[in-house]
């Protein structure tokens, strides 16, 4: 009985750590501009194609991803220099409603560039398993649980210690404010992109070899990557990661001891409770009434 | 109409008809036996629709170059509803209202085979669809038949070969997809007909990356064993990656929905001996020579791999299928006329195809039996036909 205990957690705690990421990118690019990037799924899906290909080409592994990683930057900087800066001062509900068509448009450029077919990256430290008393873990997991945790690192750091990081929070609290203080508004949200963009094309890469990759993973990953960073309160970088840890035990939990039918709704009903009691999330700032 | 009218109307009537006589001329000698189809082409059911539309054009053109049919040439009309059931319907009836033609091949979805099936019932029209579903041919639909083989044969498939191999307790895995979900329907339908017993049935969800915990629970049942994955798309190559993680030590079986090249490539080591049925195309040069459908998945799978370049696909083969049940039954029928037609199909004996021997009767518009379907087993990172 706990060495299928320990399977589940085990199994949560993977899932939870690819879905953490994706919230990780949801939450900076919110805190730079109170904007939900519904294309945050896309850049996933672009890490792991974009990987898959260059191996194809004859690359290695750490070359790769890092011209994956790239190449994923850049569309997040396009898109933010193509599409959200053209209507700037529009509402945050148009600037949703932008990146859900792009969403839709880099999805079709997916199927141009490459095909409808699936792909895989391969393991980055082999697969044989590694055994945890009686349950067991792919090394692959380690990998996400690891690179998820510098992750959240580097980000603590960034925002905390830099002043650039500094200057992204102060755009996030006032924009107005921010630039009156010198700090470059319409820069801070270009990096913004560019940095979740990287991000999520990262969770990507390193969930290929374990889920597989295709045009349209970054849907389902994109969505439950949202509920884990709404969770875990939008802009909380500790929010997201906690929110997807949440999630994936709960998910995990649920198919395990109730039916593995009823997995999603589980998840969705643990989420709709939270919000119900603590309407901004676990780790949310309760939103300061205006005077 | 009166009669004053007819002279002033009369001259104009034979210049237009005069007209067009002169442009019909010279077609109407041999006016084209008109093939319709309605296939998926773009859209998510891309991957049947176009192997589909590139088999019916190759194969068009083999007919008309060896001088076609009762001498005539056939014109292919094709659309492609991209999946969507409310365009299927559409076109099969453009098809039979503006296009005339003279027999429909298509419906690449169970979905869009429907959709059109009381048109071509209302207009008295051979159709052969080249979808999956069971329910196509059955309840039989007078004027409906199909080529493909069904979910239902491919569960009776595996759970043969799990008698020979004496496994009787057997645990499903499945999506929530509509494959998944009716094919699974289909087995624990005929499960009690072969004796086999169903002791755990676990599901994941389509864009699900991970089945630990529903193959932790399966492992952990008392006395199963063996596993059986009705699935389709990534979720069975992340079944069997997983259940080499938790070293399930138990046979596993996968559909014929994964029966690809492609599966062995994306699941790695872990797909060491999974056994799936599939149709003989899949292993056409490792056929016996003695087997009666090696010459023709041989013959169609170098035509259709040699012109364009991609790995042949069972459901190009479908469509091969259907163009020449039609075809051949024409040809048996000494014309087009659609009853003659639909009759000469219904009697289809002994046809050999990429999908099979195909034995139409009244009663069974699809004419496969389980020989239609080979249990392979993949051994050292290849399919190979198990004895």
């Amino acid at each position: 009985m706990s060495a299928q205990l320990t399977q589940f957690l085990l199994t949560g705690l993977t899932i939870g750590a690819i879905y953490a990421l994706v919230a990780l990118g949801f939450a900076i690019i919110y805190n730079a501009s109170h904007v939900i990037n519904f294309a945050q799924g896309e850049f996933v899906m672009i890490g792991g194609m974009a990987t898959e290909s260059l191996i194809q080409l004859g690359l290695p592994l750490v070359p790769a991803i890092a011209l994956a990683v790239a190449a994923a930057v850049l569309v997040g900087m396009a898109l933010e220099r193509f599409a959200i800066e053209p209507a700037r001062g529009a509402s945050a509900t148009t600037l949703i409603i932008i990146t859900i068509g792009a969403s839709i448009l880099l999805r079709g450029l997916a199927i141009l560039v490459w095909d409808k077919k699936l792909h895989t990256v391969p393991s980055f430290s082999g697969d044989t398993p590694i055994q945890i008393g009686q349950a067991t873990l792919l090394p692959q997991s380690l990998w996400v649980m690891g690179i998820t945790l510098v992750i959240v690192l580097l980000l603590g750091w960034f925002f905390g210690r830099t002043l650039i990081g500094k200057a992204v929070l102060a755009t996030s609290h006032n924009p107005v404010a921010a630039q009156l203080c010198g700090i470059n508004v319409r820069f801070v949200l270009f990096l913004s992109f560019g940095l979740s963009a990287g991000l999520g094309a990262v969770a990507g890469i390193l969930i290929a070899p374990i889920t597989l990759t295709s045009w349209d993973v970054g849907v389902m990953l994109g969505l439950k990557g949202f509920a884990a960073a709404i969770l875990g309160g939008l802009g909380s970088g500790v929010g997201a990661v906690v929110g997807g840890l949440v999630l994936g035990i709960a998910e995990s939990l649920g198919a395990g001891y109730v039916s593995s039918a009823y997995k999603d709704a589980i998840a969705f009903i643990i989420i709709l409770a939270v919000l119900f009691f603590m309407p901004s999330g676990l780790f949310g700032k309760k939103s300061p009434d205006r005077v | 109409m009166t009669s004053n009218t007819v002279p002033t109307r009369f001259p104009k009537l034979l210049a237009i008809s005069a007209m067009l006589a002169a442009f019909a001329a010279p077609t109407l000698a041999q006016e084209a036996i008109r093939i319709g189809a309605f296939l998926s082409v773009t859209g998510p059911a891309a991957f049947l629709g176009d192997p589909e539309q590139k088999t019916l054009e190759t194969y068009i053109e083999k007919i008309n170059a060896s001088g076609g049919v009762l001498g005539r040439k056939l014109q292919l009309v094709s659309y492609d509803d991209a999946g969507d059931a409310e365009k299927a319907r559409t076109f099969a009836k453009r098809l039979i209202e503006q296009d005339k033609v003279d027999v429909i091949v298509g419906g690449s979805t169970t979905g869009s085979t429907m959709a059109a099936v009381p048109l071509v019932e209302a207009a008295q029209m051979p159709f052969i669809s080249l979808a999956g579903a069971v329910v196509i041919t059955e309840p039989v639909k007078k004027w409906v038949f199909k080529t493909p083989h069904t979910d239902r044969m491919a569960c009776e498939k595996v759970f043969v070969d799990m008698n020979d191999r004496k496994l009787s307790r057997v645990a499903l895995i499945s999506g929530t997809g509509g494959f998944d979900k009716s094919m699974r329907a289909e087995c624990l339908k005929v499960a009690p007909n072969y004796k086999i017993q169903v002791v755990a049935d676990e599901t994941y969800g389509a864009g699900d990356t991970d089945m630990t915990v529903q193959l932790t629970k399966i492992k952990n049942t008392a006395g199963v064993q063996a596993v059986l994955n009705p699935g389709f798309g990534q979720g069975p190559t992340i079944v069997t990656k997983n259940y080499k993680q938790l070293a399930v030590n138990l046979p596993l079986y996968q559909s014929h929905g994964v029966a690809s090249k492609e599966f062995i490539k994306l699941s790695g080591d872990a797909s060491e001996g999974v056994r799936l049925p599939a149709a003989a195309l899949l292993i056409a040069e490792q056929l016996p020579d003695s087997d009666p459908q090696k010459k023709v998945v041989v013959s169609y799978k170098q035509t259709y791999e040699g012109k364009y370049k991609q790995d042949v696909s069972t459901f190009g083969g479908h469509a091969y299928d259907g163009l020449m049940l039609a075809v051949e039954a024409m040809r048996r029928a000494g014309s087009t006329d659609k009853a003659k037609v639909r009759d000469a199909i219904e009697a289809t004996k002994g046809y050999i195809g990429t999908g099979g021997v195909v034995n139409m009767s009244p009663t069974d518009h699809m004419g496969l039996d389980l020989s239609a379907f080979r249990t392979l087993e993949v051994k050292g990172g290849v399919w190979t036909l198990v004895k």
